[in-house]
């Protein structure tokens, strides 16, 4: 398979302060298309920077990066802007989706964005179509506020997935849900990576990325780990374990 | 992004924050409103001014005696006694493009009849006099050529003289007695009002000049000569030819009179009226500038609160220019929809204004199309640098700004 992500020997440095932090130091990685990549690290491991560099949100002080193809040391604020819009797909912890803004809304926003024009009805029904991957179609029209932690996170997801982007990167997707929930966001990962789509996900629960197909470890800005994962769990499985385990607590209750 | 987006987008972002808007539009709407009542209000008391200046007459040159020098004492102007109606009848002769011509005697006397005295102005005039001064006859008739040819003791008299003395009853026919002389009343004028200078003109009694000469004042001299040019492009020169005639009748003799033109009256009445419009504007205009200030304070503090937001738009693909656009559209927004409520603030304030004064209602468009105009102006001026610092946004700090 192809490499939709190349990082070779890059580097970041943050100049800002008076000493200057090294945060990545001379990461390689290839990530082939259909992969779902966790990385993991103690926090000040880099693998926020690392995450921000992969999401073009930031630019390497060194290195190359290959993002299908394009190199993106190469390119200004605006054309970093576009490759955001049309080859990567943001999941964060904090769900960022827009309060009052209704879930529809919230996803049509990255088309609204893209340099191509669509109708006010294509964007209706891509929307529409986006949710229905997450299974929220019937709450397309509710606000975030009425929305629990798990829903909220799903919008975030079709909002992610809705320019059919290359790679989805998400930064601690579960981080602020409960287990319970957290196994019901991998299990839509799961679905969507069954489907084809490239997923690149940072966590620091080693359970979560026991649903991920190949776990990467970073430590003082240097991957020190690359894994393939052999017990991977199966989230709808893990559900189903889950809701009985439920169900006897309340029988014996 | 489409501009209809930017524009759906700019005002779901008012509204979640409808007081707050409406707060910060206020100050645009209070300047908006307040340049134009001032400006319609000024512009109504230049026309009442206008319109108290054309009350005079149209086209009106006046001929006052000169100042007179006795004992090292200046009388100033109208003190000599060397207007004469020889004069009068040299300027109706010799002088081209007058309409009509009225020699003027003007004294104050009390009068009595009916029992009751008054304390009124007794005006000697020729019968050109009031179709000089645009003033009609109420009831009755202005005395005729013949009275004044023969100095008939008659007389018309304004409105307030003939309540005055005449109360309830009519004056037409009955006589009044000026100085224990009778004269007998051929008409009431309609009424004038107030002039320009707070004069009642109704408070008056209006008799034959000749009559006046001979039987009030007693005197061989004229108070003043009131003339109408035929036009106003000729006003300038009928002016020189009278002050040329008569120079040339006192035979190179120090002028010992002096000719004036209401025309300089008008203007200089107009033009302290619209020193004071403008004035009156550009104060107004100042709240418009402070308003301005409030849209930039608020949209700064909506750049800051809304980090997150901004950090979001730009992480999905939102270029500067797109974040730019928003904040901007939005201040727009706001001044314009302020701009539009203090036009109609502005309009009403100056209707009620007009209406407790009696003056015309003279709402300026081009007073109102600059308000909304400089209020737009404005919304761009103050929302640029907030704007702008939102375009600037590093996404990465945006999305981690809490």
């Amino acid at each position: 398979m192809s490499a939709v992500v190349q990082l070779d020997a890059i580097h970041k440095t943050y100049e800002s302060s008076e000493v200057p932090v090294h945060a990545v130091r001379g990461v390689t990685l290839s990530i082939a298309a259909g992969e779902f990549v966790a990385i993991m690290g103690a926090s000040g491991s880099g693998k926020s920077t690392l995450m921000n560099l992969l999401g073009c949100l930031d630019r390497p002080t060194q290195g190359r990066y290959l993002l299908d193809g394009t190199d993106v040391a190469q390119l200004d604020r605006n054309q970093l802007a576009d490759l955001r819009n049309q080859k990567l797909g943001f999941v964060f912890q904090g769900f960022n989706l827009l309060s009052r803004t209704t879930a529809r809304e919230n996803v049509e926003l990255p088309m609204l964005y893209g340099r191509r024009r669509f109708t006010t009805k294509e964007i209706h029904d891509r929307a529409l179509q986006s949710l229905d991957l997450v299974g929220l179609r019937q709450r397309a029209d509710h606000f975030p506020s009425q929305l629990s932690g798990g829903q909220q996170q799903r919008v975030a997801i079709a909002r992610a997935l809705i320019n059919e982007p290359q790679v989805l990167l998400a930064d601690e997707p579960t981080g602020n849900l409960d287990s319970k929930t957290s196994v019901e966001i991998m299990g839509v990962f799961q679905k969507l990576n069954a489907q084809g789509i490239t997923i690149v996900m940072v966590t620091h629960e080693l359970d979560i990325a026991h649903y991920c197909k190949r776990n990467l470890i970073m430590r003082d800005g240097r991957l020190v780990s690359d894994t393939a994962v052999t017990d991977r769990l199966n989230a709808a499985a893990e559900m189903q374990r889950l809701l009985a385990a439920e169900a006897e607590a309340k029988l014996t209750a | 992004m489409r501009f209809i987006n930017v524009i759906k987008v700019a005002l779901r972002a008012l509204r979640r924050s409808a007081m707050r808007s409406v707060l910060t539009a206020l100050g645009i709407i209070i300047g908006v409103a307040a340049v134009i009542a001032m400006v319609s209000i000024g512009n109504g008391a230049k026309s009442q001014v206008e319109a108290s200046i054309a009350s005079l007459g149209q086209n009106i040159i006046t001929v006052f005696p000169g100042s007179m020098t006795s004992g090292g004492m200046r009388g100033g102007w109208g003190s000599a006694s060397s207007l004469t109606v020889e004069d009068a009848e040299a300027i109706t002769r010799e002088v081209a493009g007058i309409a009509a011509l009225s020699p003027e005697m003007n004294d104050r006397s009390q009068v009595l009849a009916n029992g009751l005295n008054w304390n009124t102005t007794i005006r000697g005039e020729d019968i050109s006099y009031l179709d000089i001064r645009l003033w009609a006859i109420d009831e009755g008739e202005m005395f005729s050529e013949a009275d004044v040819h023969s100095a008939t003791k008659v007389c018309v008299i304004g409105r307030t003289t003939a309540t005055q003395l005449f109360q309830d009853s009519d004056p037409i026919g009955q006589s009044l007695r000026i100085r224990n002389i009778p004269f007998k009343v051929l008409g009431v004028l309609a009424s004038k009002g107030f002039n320009f200078f707070g004069q009642d003109q109704d408070d008056v009694v209006i008799i034959p000049y000749t009559s006046h000469l001979k039987r009030i004042a007693r005197r061989p001299n004229l108070n003043s000569i009131i003339i109408q040019a035929q036009s106003p492009e000729v006003m300038a020169r009928v002016q020189q030819d009278i002050t040329d005639l008569l120079q040339q009748r006192r035979n190179g003799k120090e002028p010992d009179f002096t000719v004036r033109n209401q025309q300089e009256l008008a203007e200089a009445a107009t033009a302290t009226t619209k020193t004071m419009t403008l004035l009156l504007g550009a104060i107004a205009s100042v709240s418009l500038v402070v308003g301005g200030i409030g849209i930039m304070n608020i949209m700064l503090v909506s750049v800051t609160e809304r980090t997150r937001e901004i950090g979001i738009r730009l992480a999905v693909g939102a270029h500067g220019r797109d974040v730019l656009t928003q904040f901007l559209v939005e201040a727009i927004i706001l001044s314009v929809m302020g701009g539009a409520l203090g036009v109609a603030l502005g309009v009403g304030a100056s209707q009620i204004v007009s209406k407790l004064n009696n003056w015309p209602v003279l709402v300026s468009t081009s007073a109102i199309v600059g308000a909304v105009g400089f209020s737009a102006l404005i919304g761009i001026f103050f929302g640029f640098y907030p704007a702008r610092k939102a375009a600037q946004l590093d996404p990465i700090e945006a999305l981690r700004y809490e």
